[in-house]
């Protein structure tokens, strides 16, 4: 493989007619080497505090485009106006008699002395004081320099850092800065001086091929030197270039280059003339799971991972070679530089391989339970810690587990030998030296131990669903696991109070929130949340009790009061069992029942909840917390936030499956003409019905009779409503809310020729009760669906 | 740039070129620190030398410990003794990264035929309560190098500024030399009457110190040493600045740093027999940074720290 220069092309401005008198403008900031990960972010920055800055202070512009390189972030702004206009601003001051304050208020305000302001007459409102601000046009070099300055002291830089003895402050030290403006007179420097770096038109090339400074007179032509300086400027070319190389390399050997395009853009911000080479994988690798080939090249070395197509089909190819880019042009055509390269990979991946030697070695071998080592070793894996250890999380994950099997169709051994060594690759050597494997190693290690493949499985699925668009686990043993492993996330951070706040999200429990929900939900589970999560919020209230402080406040015979705090006891429970013991068992009892002894340990007097009502709290708490994420949730799948809130005040509104399902019928019911004009009937209905019964001091909730009735009208909405109950109630009872919401939908003709015909305040008072009861049907009929006052109009 | 010079034949003579090199720019040539720290930068020419005002220009070679790293001489890269490359610069002159590549060429390294690359690597010590900015150098995709700017020591702002390299010296040689087992490495020049390889100066040091690291140092004695160094570090700095004895102002930051190191290290011996937990690892860390910054404060409050009596001698 050789090496190929990029292609020697336009610049990315096409060249074109210059504007008459509209100078261009171009800025070069020249430092040592910017991390490849802010190089994009930090030239869009540049770009908009400039233009941003100009604009403010009165100067236009037709375009303008920004650049960055590991050593350079570069700013083209064409056709400039030439200064900024001049203005002239007048305001009306105070009467020339108002008190001295009102005055001194005006001076203040508009930054002139007394004897500035003019007096005017203005008749009948008397005399006036004018302040006349007029501010002369500026040329632009002397905005550009303010403008530069600034941006230059405020950048956001993601990190930043001094250097030597000075006190400015950039991303690496900032050794030139170019501004320059052109026109078809000439090009001149743009004066300014940022603590002690002058700007100037000159600029160096690539460090290694072209090191010489060089002065440039337009973006045209500076762009054109830096090619021939060996620097391509914009970062898309070199990213083009690259990939572009990259697959024709690949492909000329039967091959092909895993996309990957997080490093392209990384390999593009390290290199300022990208040399592609490739190379060979070694032989004894090439039995490693592809993943960690390419997750170890990738990380360590930024190589792409290149894939023989036709071998090892069953894996979707194998990856036999790689991809470096160098930043060079070598007579040797990159030789020695491939040769070192192969020599790192060589040393990676054969830690890579010992790792997986020795893992294999662990997850083979028979011990009971199987990768006992692990485990034992999770022991010592803390997790939080006011939430113990990971071993102690899977024993909680485990129990919950197995509760979910049946619900989810799980067999209960299987979910719960998943949830036990779900988690055993933590302790593993390759996990621990690429976390990002987690649960892929997992599974990889379950086969290997010969574990049921539904183990192995849950092993890498339950972590998913990740972010939002990651597939949710669908198979029974992985749902299980997965759910048990976010109630107890959720439980545990809850119980200790680490909840999240604003965009706090520390454990990203909002994800967790919102993966249970699309677990339960796009499995169709009908799992009430309030029972699953009181099962785990038993232990968890202990945590909660042990988190926050409660401690056992002891009357000594002296008259002295002992406070001993639950956590400290719980710590030393096996060490003292005599003392610390015994009042951990106290305490743990005085829990359950609720004691006055049992307060806060900051505050003695403050009762601390007994074990019941922090349940209560961490699970109205929790479950409000799962309606929220559950919003967002359907908000994005287009249910607008009234229907939600409309299903919420509904009973059984802890059955996540049940909600949605609700909410969506609702939804898609308000979506037809006659959902949505019945809606306006049956809050009609309720109004009138809720105003009569305040009036009245009764409540209508008699069976209407339809002999009373008057009108065709009224005896047709008796008929309409019986039918629609007949469907409704059955429907309802299976879940069916289609079939609810339709039937209830047919009674808007029924209801609305009834209002149009019938005045429910009949003279006769027998028939007014009647029609109010009639009313009362329509509410309670329609209610039983979902709480129709909640939506909106 | 400049021609590359010819390769050099060992190890040593790589070390030999670094000193006259960095001789050359200046710098204070250094013998290493006489006590067991696991990198270049605990030398006090480093760690405290870098707080204060005072200029400072200083290279060295450290021996460094890193028992967690021992592999009893069987694998080709990890040591549990090992060579850093140190230079500190103080304030960082502006032509820096031009300074290190002329060490680069100075060992032999050509830059018409290697890639040579600054990536991104910010610098933390959480023991010694210090960070900066800077990269770790590549040659063909090896790490060679790290260079960073020091911002914060000892919790201290850096003004100026020190620039730090640091070469990790066996990694380097063996590059340079084609070596791939850093035992099968020429010590001296493979041309001498008695021509030494790596391993038969350290392989057996390597078996002997694994052992002791991994399964035979005694744990209590470990835990004991730590809290008496930890005990005598923060006695020395209660001491009053004046000494009653002589009468002058002597304020012990070296002596209490050396006690610092200590406590530093026991904890990595610790460490490599497995008796700190995840949990129990941050609080040991936390107390070597107390015990760093108590010793960083008390460096600065010296002459060599930037102390002055005329700015604190009441008028």
């Amino acid at each position: 493989m050789t090496a190929r220069p990029p292609a020697p092309n336009a610049p990315p401005f096409q060249l074109r007619k210059k504007a008459i008198d509209m100078p261009d403008l171009l800025i070069e900031l020249f430092s040592e080497e910017i991390p490849a990960r802010m190089q994009t972010r930090a030239a869009a920055d540049l770009r908009k505090l400039v233009t941003d800055g100009l604009v403010e202070a009165g100067l236009t512009y037709a375009s303008a485009g920004s650049f960055s390189t590991p050593r350079r972030l570069a700013l083209t702004i064409e056709d400039l106006t030439p200064a900024s206009a001049a203005t002239r601003e007048e305001r009306k001051g105070p009467r020339t008699d108002a008190p001295e304050k009102a005055l001194e208020g005006f001076l203040r305000s508009t930054g002139l002395t007394a004897d500035q302001l003019e007096k005017r007459d203005m008749g009948k409102k008397g005399e006036v004081f004018f302040a006349v601000i007029e501010k002369p046009g500026r040329p632009a070099a002397e905005i550009i320099a303010e403008v530069l300055t600034h941006a230059i002291r405020n950048f956001p830089w993601p990190k930043s850092m001094r250097w030597g003895d000075g006190a400015l402050k950039w991303v690496r030290p900032l050794h030139r800065i170019l501004c320059i403006l052109s026109d078809e007179a000439g090009t001149e420097i743009v004066p300014l001086d940022v603590d002690g770096i002058t700007s100037g038109d000159m600029t160096e090339g690539h460090r290694f091929m072209a090191p010489d400074a060089f002065s440039v007179t337009s973006f045209e032509d500076y762009s054109a030197k830096l090619k021939r300086a060996h620097v391509v400027l914009d970062a898309q070319e070199r990213a083009d270039h690259i990939w572009a190389d990259a697959t024709s390399a690949a492909f000329a050997q039967g091959l092909e280059v895993v996309e990957d395009k997080g490093l392209l853009a990384e390999v593009a911000g390290l290199v300022e003339w990208p040399v592609v080479l490739m190379g060979d994988i070694d032989e004894t690798f090439l039995d490693l799971p592809p993943e960690v080939l390419q997750t170890s090249m990738k990380e360590h070395q930024k190589f792409f991972s290149v894939r023989n197509p036709k071998a090892d089909k069953a894996r979707g190819g194998r990856i036999e070679k790689f991809v470096t880019v160098a930043n060079v042009e070598t007579p040797d055509n990159g030789a020695t530089i491939l040769a070192g390269n192969q020599k790192v990979l060589f040393a990676r991946l054969s830690d890579a391989k010992f790792f997986w030697e020795n893992d294999l070695r662990i997850a083979k071998a028979e011990t009971e339970p199987r990768m006992k080592p692990w485990l034992d070793a999770l022991e010592n894996v803390t997790f939080h810690n006011k939430l113990g250890s990971q071993k102690e999380r899977i024993e909680r994950i485990a129990a919950l587990a197995r509760e979910l099997a049946p619900v989810v169709g799980a067999d209960p051994d299987l979910a719960e030998q998943a949830a036990r060594v779900a988690k055993a690759d933590l302790s593993s050597e390759m996990v621990y030296e690429f976390p990002e494997l987690q649960g892929l190693m997992g599974r990889y290690y379950a086969e290997a131990a010969g574990l049921p493949p539904e183990v192995a499985a849950a092993a890498e699925e339950h972590y998913s669903p990740l972010g939002p668009s990651d597939d949710v686990p669908t198979a029974p043993v992985s749902v299980a696991v997965a759910l048990a492993d976010k109630i107890d996330t959720l439980t545990g951070f809850w119980a200790i109070d680490e909840k999240p706040t604003g965009s706090k999200d520390p454990f990203a429990l909002r994800r967790a929130g919102l993966g249970k929900i699309r677990a339960t939900f796009e499995n169709d589970l009908a799992i009430s949340l309030i029972r699953l999560l009181m099962k785990d919020i038993n232990g968890a209230a202990f945590l909660y009790a042990r988190a926050r402080g409660a401690s056992l406040k002891t009357k000594n015979e002296d008259g002295t009061t002992t406070v001993t705090e639950y956590a400290t006891a719980y710590a030393l429970a096996d060490e003292f069992p005599e003392s610390f013991g015994r009042d951990k068992t106290r305490i743990e009892d005085l829990y359950e029942t609720g004691s006055e002894d049992l307060v806060y340990k900051h505050d003695l007097d403050k009762p601390f909840p007994n074990k019941s009502e922090a349940i209560t709290e961490i699970s109205e708490d929790l479950l409000s917390f799962i309606h929220d994420r559950l919003k967002t949730f359907l908000k994005d799948k287009g249910v607008p936030h009234d229907v939600i809130d409309a299903c919420l005040a509904m009973p059984g509104n802890d059955d996540l499956t049940l909600l949605v399902k609700r909410a969506e019928a609702l939804s898609e019911t308000l979506k037809t003409e006659d959902g949505a004009n019945l809606i306006q009937g049956y809050k009609r209905a309720n109004n009138i019905l809720t105003a009569e019964e305040k009036k009245d001091g009764v409540f209508y909730e008699l069976d209407p009779k339809v002999k009373l009735a008057e009108t065709d009208e009224e005896r047709a909405l008796f008929a309409a409503l019986d039918a629609a109950e007949a469907k409704i109630t059955p429907a309802m009872e299976a879940e069916d809310f289609a079939s609810a919401m339709t039937a209830m939908a047919a009674l808007r003709a029924p209801i609305d020729a009834f209002f149009e015909a019938v005045k429910i305040n009949a003279e006769v008072e027998i028939v007014r009760r009647n029609r109010l009861c009639l009313l009362n049907r329509i509410r309670t009929i329609c209610g039983g669906v979902a709480d129709l006052t909640k939506l909106d109009g | 740039m400049a021609e590359a010079t010819t390769k050099p034949a060992s190890f040593q003579e790589i070390i030999l070129r670094l000193q006259a090199y960095w001789a050359a720019q200046g710098c204070a040539v250094m013998q290493p620190y006489d006590m067991e720290v696991g990198a270049g930068t605990f030398h006090p020419a480093t760690t405290l030398r870098s707080l204060g005002s005072n200029p400072w220009a200083a290279a060295y070679v450290q021996p460094s410990r890193r028992p967690t790293d021992g592999r009893y001489g069987e694998n080709p890269n990890r040591l549990q003794h090992y060579y850093q490359y140190q230079v500190l610069i103080k304030p960082s002159p502006p032509q820096m990264q031009e300074l290190y590549l002329g060490s680069l060429r100075a060992i032999g390294i050509d830059f018409s035929l290697h890639d040579i690359r600054f990536v991104e690597d910010d610098w933390e010590s959480p023991t010694l309560g210090a960070w900066g900015l800077g990269w770790e150098v590549w040659c063909d995709g090896m790490e060679v190098s790290q260079f960073t700017y020091f911002q914060q020591v000892g919790g201290h702002d850096c003004k100026p500024v020190s620039g730090e390299l640091t070469y990790g010296l066996e990694r380097l040689a063996m590059y340079i030399l084609g070596c791939d087992h850093v035992m099968d490495m020429p010590y001296n020049d493979p041309q001498s009457p008695i021509a030494l390889t790596y391993g038969d100066v350290f392989r057996q040091t390597e078996q002997e110190y694994s052992r002791w690291n991994f399964d035979v140092a005694d744990t209590d004695t470990l835990l004991q040493h730590f809290k008496d160094a930890e005990a005598e570090c923060t006695r020395i700095l209660d001491q009053p600045h004046d000494d009653p004895k002589t009468g002058r102002r002597i304020v012990m930051a070296h002596p209490a740093y050396d006690q610092a190191i200590k406590a530093s290290h026991l904890f990595n011996l610790l460490d490599a027999r497995g008796v700190i937990s995840v949990t129990e690892r941050q609080a040991y860390i936390g107390r070597v940074r107390a015990l760093s910054k108590a010793c960083a404060d008390a460096f600065v409050q010296t002459e060599a720290g930037g102390w002055t009596h005329a700015e604190n001698t009441p008028a």
